[in-house]
């Protein structure tokens, strides 16, 4: 605390008027230059890090291809197929080579990434949409509502969610998209991110300014909305992220087992069940999407984890 | 102790019947048929239909068919496949090849995760911290379908140390590498947890004690440090069980490992959505189980646990 300076306060007074005391040297209140808090300091942290910038630009990247694939190849992915090239090395315009049904790699491959992308999103959004509501309202009432939530919260949290999402889409396989894949996972995914938010929760009501907020006469749901949730959001943010990547590989295993999206979709778990017949001859037309999934995966991993590091000192002090 | 067992008995109970529940409801609040809708694009024929029918007592009210099915799960009638033979002999018969298969992988991710996560926590900061904390962050993120195609490809296409695929009987010496792979996904997290537990224990004042007593390096480690920190790693076996499962669907689908997971692989894939529900019910019960018996396990290890309300 180098920065710290001993300011005597001009225009801003937290006890009284300078000139109604005699004691000005009590209202002197330290005053860093730099104001700081949680965010901040994350912040601060994070900056230094090389791992958030590594893992920040390939999503950068990642969602940049997502969103304009045909900035990246002009070939179209599906309907330019020859069966004369199938299996092909790579050749001029075509980096990665063939798949056995004759279909540009690289070009699966870019196309493939807004398929998982919308995926991930789309059950980050029901699992922190649920997660939210559950463990905010479990944590913050307590009682008979934390006890229900809680145990409905046990009974998902019992059934492994890929194992729910083959169940789902087995029995869906009529209707299936890129909702309905996202909506088998995510309802069997929210349970860990309740549970973390709760406990958060827990803890952040103890504090003063709860008390101060339900002293002035703040109804419970305004406290704990803009008070109580903001204040223990951190962990949510970093499983949120973790999830992310959770459900890029759900997607992908769901699609490889075979219940995912349909083949009529660019999807890395699609390419990847299908290039598992030429894994002895060409082997590349299954790297490629493999790579593609696990660097995305890979990306929000790490992100996920610089963040829970920069919001968590003790994680910090682990290291 | 026997209290303590008595209310994780009591727990579970809710719990058993919530899944089983939410596993029925998903299958039966579709719209329309749901005997139809298990076999999606498909038409089954006009018996089938009859059969699941008077199966799933679907001239009866939802919850009467619920109870139906729990009496059905309890006295091990699991439903048949479509190629007419009962679920439960499909699961007797594939059971072993898969306990062997997750008892070396857990093994594998015990022996290796451990030691690697003790190193590691010891020589906080050192070379091989920092390589762990990369490989594992790798591990975590290749999806268990990646890791089995590459190391099919490598291990046992192009170099040969491996039969790509086990052969028949399932011979131990043919299960080793998809125990490994199979242990891979759960590895880099008992790698870590035992890391940071390593850590969080070496600071407690017991451990100081110890070496202030003058107690060499070789009796601390494993008899104050590691013994405390093992504990938590249990917990996390028994969560990550449901991660094994899914692993093991995925590998033995790949290695054309003649278990539970194989039938399970196979099963999606045809799309025989009814089979699939009946493994499913019988995999998140053997969940609860394997959860339930950890817990159990520790409050015996732990002796704080037991006496928390």
């Amino acid at each position: 605390m180098s920065s710290d300076t001993i300011q005597t306060p001009t225009t801003t007074h937290y006890v009284a008027p300078i000139d109604e005391t005699p004691l000005g040297a009590v209202d002197a209140v330290r005053v860093s230059d730099k104001a700081s808090n949680l965010w901040l300091d994350a912040w601060r942290h994070l900056r230094g890090r090389p791992m958030f910038w590594i893992s920040g630009i390939l999503i950068v990247f990642i969602v940049f291809v997502a969103l304009f694939p045909d900035l990246f190849t002009s070939v179209p992915p599906d309907n330019n197929c020859q069966l004369s090239v199938s299996n092909d090395g790579p050749s001029p315009g075509h980096p990665m080579g063939f798949t056995k049904q004759g279909c540009d790699v690289f070009s699966r491959v870019v196309h493939g990434a807004s398929t998982s992308l919308s995926v991930g999103l789309l059950v980050t959004l029901i699992v922190a949409t649920v997660g939210i509501i559950f463990g905010a309202f479990a944590g913050f009432f307590g009682g008979w509502i934390d006890s229900v939530l809680m145990r409905v919260g046990d009974i998902f949290f019992a059934i492994p969610y890929i194992l729910a999402a083959v169940v789902i889409m087995s029995v869906l396989s009529a209707y299936r998209s890129v909702g309905v894949i996202a909506l088998a996972i995510g309802l069997f995914a929210w349970p860990s991110t309740a549970r973390i938010l709760r406990s958060e929760v827990l803890r952040v009501k103890q504090s003063d300014f709860v008390m101060a907020s339900t002293a002035l006469g703040v109804s419970k749901v305004r406290t704990m909305l803009s008070h109580v949730l903001p204040n223990s959001i951190a962990p949510v943010i970093v499983v949120t992220t973790v999830s992310l990547a959770a459900a890029i590989t759900a997607e992908a295993t769901l699609s490889f087992l075979g219940v995912g999206l349909p083949s009529s979709f660019m999807s890395w778990g699609n390419d990847i069940a299908a290039a598992q017949t030429s894994l002895r001859t060409n082997p590349m037309t299954l790297i490629w999407p493999s790579l593609a999934l696990s660097i995305t995966v890979l990306s929000f991993i790490m992100l996920g984890e610089t963040i829970r590091e920069a919001l968590d000192p003790k994680a910090r002090a682990q290291r | 102790m026997t209290g303590y067992i008595l209310r994780r008995f009591l727990q579970i109970i809710p719990v058993f019947f919530g899944t089983t529940f939410l596993i029925y409801f998903m299958v039966f609040a579709v719209p329309g048929d749901p005997v139809l809708a298990l076999f999606g694009d498909r038409t089954p024929n006009a018996a089938v239909i009859e059969q699941l029918h008077i199966r799933y007592h679907l001239d009866q009210p939802f919850i009467i068919q619920y109870f139906y099915y729990i009496s059905g799960i309890l006295q091990g009638d699991l439903g048949m496949s479509f190629s007419g033979q009962p679920v439960s002999e499909m699961l007797a018969a594939t059971f072993p090849v898969t306990l062997r298969l997750a008892v070396l992988a857990v093994t594998i991710e015990l022996v290796v995760g451990v030691s690697a996560g003790l190193l590691s926590g010891l020589r906080k900061g050192g070379i091989f911290d920092a390589s762990a904390l990369v490989v594992t962050l790798i591990l975590i993120s290749l999806p268990i379908f990646v890791i089995a195609f590459v190391s099919q490809f490598v291990i046992g296409i192009q170099l040969g140390w491996a039969r790509p695929t086990v052969g028949p009987g399932a011979p131990i010496q043919d299960l080793i590498l998809p125990a490994i792979v199979l242990a891979s996904i759960n590895l880099a997290v008992v790698t870590r947890l035992t890391r940071s537990t390593v850590i969080d224990t070496n600071r407690n004042d017991f451990v100081r004690m110890a070496y202030g007593k003058g107690l060499s390096h070789r009796r601390v480690v494993p008899t104050h440090i590691l013994r405390n920190s093992l504990i938590p790693v249990t917990t996390s076996l028994a969560a990550d069980f449901g991660i094994l499962i899914v692993g093991a669907t995925v590998t033995e689908g790949i290695f054309n490992v003649p278990g539970v997971g194989r039938a399970l692989f196979n099963a999606i894939r045809l799309g025989e959505a009814p089979t699939v529900v009946s493994f499913v019910t019988v995999m998140v019960i053997l969940y609860l189980i394997v959860n339930l018996i950890v817990d159990l396990l520790y409050g015996l290890l732990d002796p704080r646990i037991r006496y928390v309300k």
